[in-house]
């Protein structure tokens, strides 16, 4: 089975060879190079930028928030695609149990939703 | 409508595949990595021109004949342009996010079908680069991981705009990723097969458009958010956020957050396609004829429904004006989810009455029911009066507890020494908000 997944490999390496090789190379030795101090400053409308090394990017916790409902959603996600593969052979259980399973991932849907995590402002 | 009663001959299957000389394999691998880079091209040079004839204007028309090489020009320009790296980037980070936002694009398009078993120099090969058992998850998992493309470039460019935008976008795009992958399941219900191929076949007699609209809509408006398009182009929304999370980057790495974006339009639209308008397989009256489904006569049905759906994006963008955040955001979990879920157990529910019930019309009356049930209960929402009225004392509440504007302290209060505070050029940028205390 891992034949099917040779094309995917070619795919890979080609657009990995065009794409890296244009951003390491073409870029570097066509384009005019003048350094300026201006220049290399983070962009912010004309005003001094806000100061920002690395490790001291620090945004809105919501966000970590929306992460963690993803990977709930999408957990449960993965779970009904096998189900809706098999669905043929399961009969009235697989259904049941879907049922049930969505039921349960719906108590703690509502459960964010009521405690406003799925508000944004 | 029906897409044709006919049947080809030898749909292509999951054993169609990976028995060709590896030439083959490189010559089909190069003819869509070029098909896509022209598609990229010409989607560009449409939306430009289809949004300029909407606002009354004639768009690129100079560049070739109507103007068709302008984004070929528009690519060299950017290569030869300078490029810049702001001091506070992270170097290795800024380097490598156009190219982890382009390759997965790139390769997403290598298992969707674009035509049937075709001869190619005396070798029988599908018009497709391969396909997996698991073809449909392959090309979620590789939209998701273009997300890091988008949200390292906004880390690593070290400034405040692109980390803004960074952010924004990675949060867009899960949260639609979960209601787009919801909203294909159906589809599966019904071909009982992840394989994209094997989506086509299933589609022979009736395409899933007319059996599943819920979820043909669904994915429609998750594959608008999912590839940062107007109305849903948050992450980069010029108006807040100067470009998102590619402000920083210059010449031809921003050409590759371009080229990758576009890519995944069209594959978005492409796996629209395949999912549910019959993939490579000829509309209705056409498909009458059955040669029209064999040889290379699917290529242009293919890539008419592609680009009817590219158009339907840029249309889009011409008509509809920007979200705000807080309302895309409630309308991707508290919208798009529960309808995904629950149309997505209706249509379990039915299947389950077409395959194993024994009684399947008292099933519909079962089910029928309850729907009706469910929908005069949203309808008529009992709890509506009751929430209505809390919303607004605490809307009251907030009003009364709210800072007026003379209640701002002006001039702010001295802090303690002098050199601590923020640069000027910020407190007179805060000022110009604030009333003024005597003129």
């Amino acid at each position: 089975m891992l034949s099917p997944y040779v094309p995917i490999v070619t795919m890979f390496c080609l657009a990995t060879l065009f794409v890296g090789a244009s951003v390491l190379f073409s870029s570097r030795h066509i384009g005019p190079r003048r350094f300026s101090r201006t220049k290399a400053e983070a962009y912010e409308c004309g005003i001094e930028p806000t100061p920002q090394g690395p490790g001291t990017h620090r945004f809105p916790v919501k966000f970590y928030l929306t992460a963690m409902l993803f990977i709930i959603f999408d957990i449960e996600t993965i779970f009904i695609y096998p189900w809706a593969v098999t669905f043929g052979f399961l009969g009235v259980f697989g259904l049941v149990e879907m049922v049930l399973f969505i039921a349960t991932v719906f108590i703690a849907y509502a459960y964010v939703w009521r405690r406003g995590g799925l508000e944004w402002d | 409508m029906l897409s044709g009663a006919y049947l080809a001959d030898d749909p292509p299957n999951l054993a169609s595949f990976g028995n060709e000389p590896f030439w083959l394999t490189l010559v089909k691998v190069v003819a869509v990595f070029i098909m896509l880079v022209v598609a990229v091209l010409l989607t560009v040079w449409a939306e430009r021109r289809v949004v300029a004839f909407m606002q009354q204007r004639l768009g690129p028309n100079r560049v070739g004949p109507f103007g068709l090489l302008q984004s070929l020009m528009d690519g060299i320009k950017l290569m030869l342009k300078e490029d810049l790296v702001p001091a506070a980037a992270d170097m290795p980070v800024y380097v490598l996010a156009p190219i982890i936002a382009a390759v997965p694009a790139l390769m997403a398009f290598s298992v969707i079908p674009f035509g049937p078993v075709v001869s190619i120099a005396g070798h029988k090969t599908p018009l497709q680069l391969t396909d997996l058992p698991i073809g449909i998850l392959f090309i979620l998992a590789m939209s998701s991981l273009g997300i890091y493309g988008v949200v390292l470039s906004g880390w690593s460019s070290g400034s405040t705009y692109p980390l803004l935008g960074g952010l924004r976008s990675a949060a867009q795009m899960i949260s639609y990723e979960v209601a787009m992958a919801i909203a294909i399941v159906p589809v599966f219900l019904y071909s009982a097969t992840l394989a994209t191929s094997g989506i086509v076949a299933s589609q022979t007699s009736h395409w899933y458009f007319w059996v599943l609209p819920v979820s043909f809509i669904l994915y429609g408006i998750a594959a608008v958010g999912e590839t940062n398009r107007a109305p849903f182009d948050l992450p980069e929304a010029e108006t807040e956020l100067v470009g998102g999370f590619h402000t920083e980057y210059s010449s031809i790495k921003f050409a590759f957050f371009f080229l990758a974006e576009y890519i995944n339009m069209v594959t978005v639209s492409a796996v629209a396609t395949t999912l549910f308008l019959g993939g490579w397989r000829a509309p209705w009256p056409i498909s009458l004829y059955s040669g029209f489904n064999e040889g290379w006569w699917p290529l242009l049905w293919f890539w008419g429904k592609v680009i009817i759906f590219l158009f339907v994006f840029i249309w889009l963008r011409g008509t509809m004006p920007r979200l705000r955040y807080d309302q895309f955001m409630r309308f991707g979990w508290k919208v798009m989810i529960p309808i995904g879920l629950l149309w997505l157990l209706g249509v379990a529910y039915v299947r389950t009455a077409q395959i194993h019930a024994s009684n399947p019309r008292a099933w519909y009356i079962v089910g029928g029911v309850v729907a009706a049930v469910l929908l005069i209960l949203f309808a008529v929402d009992p709890g509506h009066r009751k929430r209505q009225r809390a919303a607004e004392l605490e809307e009251q509440e907030r009003l009364a507890k709210a800072p007026t504007l003379d209640r701002i302290p002006w001039p702010p209060p001295e802090s303690g020494d002098g050199d601590s505070g923020p640069p000027t050029t910020r407190v007179i940028s805060a000022a110009g908000t604030a009333p003024r205390q005597e003129s």
